[in-house]
């Protein structure tokens, strides 16, 4: 069972408490539960509904991305470089949206 | 010609890393980035088709939203189990990081298993890459469904043979190959996972290459680099299955 060696010191340089990651998980559990209970009732009307449920899944892909992944820890420069060109990319496609909103009001052409 | 003399000796020589972190961290979150883009379009192609369509199905009743949401579980589960391996491996604790490792792979692989027992429930129902038999004028629901949710499964089978790979070394082979073999034999010649898992040897074949032409003691940077993969597949998780199984829930 000891196939995972580690270089020694390396505790020295970052050491962490479980707790937040606990917290975290916890947060992330009732998050989950959230959607579920939203989209089961029927709160809102299925766009409004999608708002919702794509907010509550960028809330709960940040705690991952700044927690879990821990780039809550890492230098600014890493932080903006990797979320700005992400969320740029990302961003973009929604240029799409527009056509699937035209079809549904005025049908394929 | 040899103007310029590199002191390769000398400590410190090499200039900081730019994003002040090891190169095969950042190697990761570049290739995690690539992998967001080729998610985010599936995503967004999913979504282009369910807001331009009407008449999307909603075949996903109770059992399915609850089935779903045990898979979430699993993987959240599986992502604080990892991170706290990751802990676990700065601290030097080497059976402490192979347990976190083993019960993330343990997570991992039930998530699989509820999914491909969802996929097959819906084969089963009458779904196919091109029809269904919920919505005869929405062809595209099982490509989209298939494509999307199987890019996802991929992900997480080669990330939890990844986990195993670092965790147990040159040991995971004969398991992977068990694995391969109990699921080949045991499962229906009609079912699609009878094919399917094939997948496993293909991973198992680029394993060995990797075990046997590169061996190495995986260390903690490894052990991170592992977390940051396992992670990213639980964060698509969490879009796919707002997007695909919650929006087409069929409420009674």
């Amino acid at each position: 069972m000891h196939d995972v060696a580690l270089k020694p010191g390396v505790a020295a340089v970052h050491e962490e408490s479980r707790t937040p990651y606990y917290f975290v998980w916890v947060v992330l559990l009732i998050l989950t539960g959230i959607e579920v209970v939203l989209t089961y009732n029927q709160v809102f009307a299925p766009v409004r509904m999608l708002e919702v449920l794509m907010g509550l899944s960028v809330i709960k892909s940040a705690l991952i991305i700044f927690y879990f992944m821990h780039l809550k820890f890492e230098i600014a420069r890493m932080k903006w470089v990797l979320m700005v060109s992400l969320v740029v990319c990302l961003t973009l496609m929604f240029v799409f949206f527009a056509d699937a909103f035209r079809i549904l009001s005025l049908g394929v052409k | 010609m040899a103007d310029v003399a590199v002191q390769h000796s000398v400590v410190g020589a090499y200039e900081p890393s730019l994003f002040g972190t090891y190169s095969k961290k950042i190697g990761m979150w570049l290739f995690l980035l690539s992998d967001s883009l080729t998610f985010g379009a599936l995503l967004f192609a999913y979504s282009y088709g369910r807001i331009s369509t009407p008449n999307w199905p909603t075949p996903f009743g109770k059992a399915s939203i609850v089935n779903a949401t045990i898979m979430t579980v699993c993987l959240l589960s599986s992502s604080l189990t990892m991170v706290l391996g990751v802990l676990a491996s700065k601290k030097g604790d080497h059976k402490a990081t192979v347990k976190w490792l083993l019960a993330t792979m343990f997570f991992g692989a039930l998530f699989v298993v509820l999914h491909a027992k969802e996929w097959s429930g819906l084969i089963g129902e009458g779904l196919r890459p091109f029809s269904n038999p919920w919505a005869k004028g929405v062809p595209q629901f099982g490509g989209t469904f298939f494509t999307l949710t199987g890019m996802h499964m991929l992900h997480v089978t080669i990330g939890v043979c990844y986990l195993g790979v670092v965790a147990l070394r040159k040991k995971w082979l004969p398991i992977l190959l068990g694995i391969w073999l109990l699921g080949w034999l045991l499962t229906p010649a009609t079912n699609v996972f009878h094919i399917g898992i094939h997948v496993l040897l293909v991973v198992l074949v680029v394993s060995a290459m990797i075990l046997f032409f590169k061996p190495k003691v995986y260390d903690a940077h490894d052990v991170e680099i592992a977390g940051l993969y396992w992670h990213f597949v639980d964060l698509v998780w969490m879009f796919i299955f707002p997007l695909v199984y919650l929006m087409s829930t069929k409420v009674v």
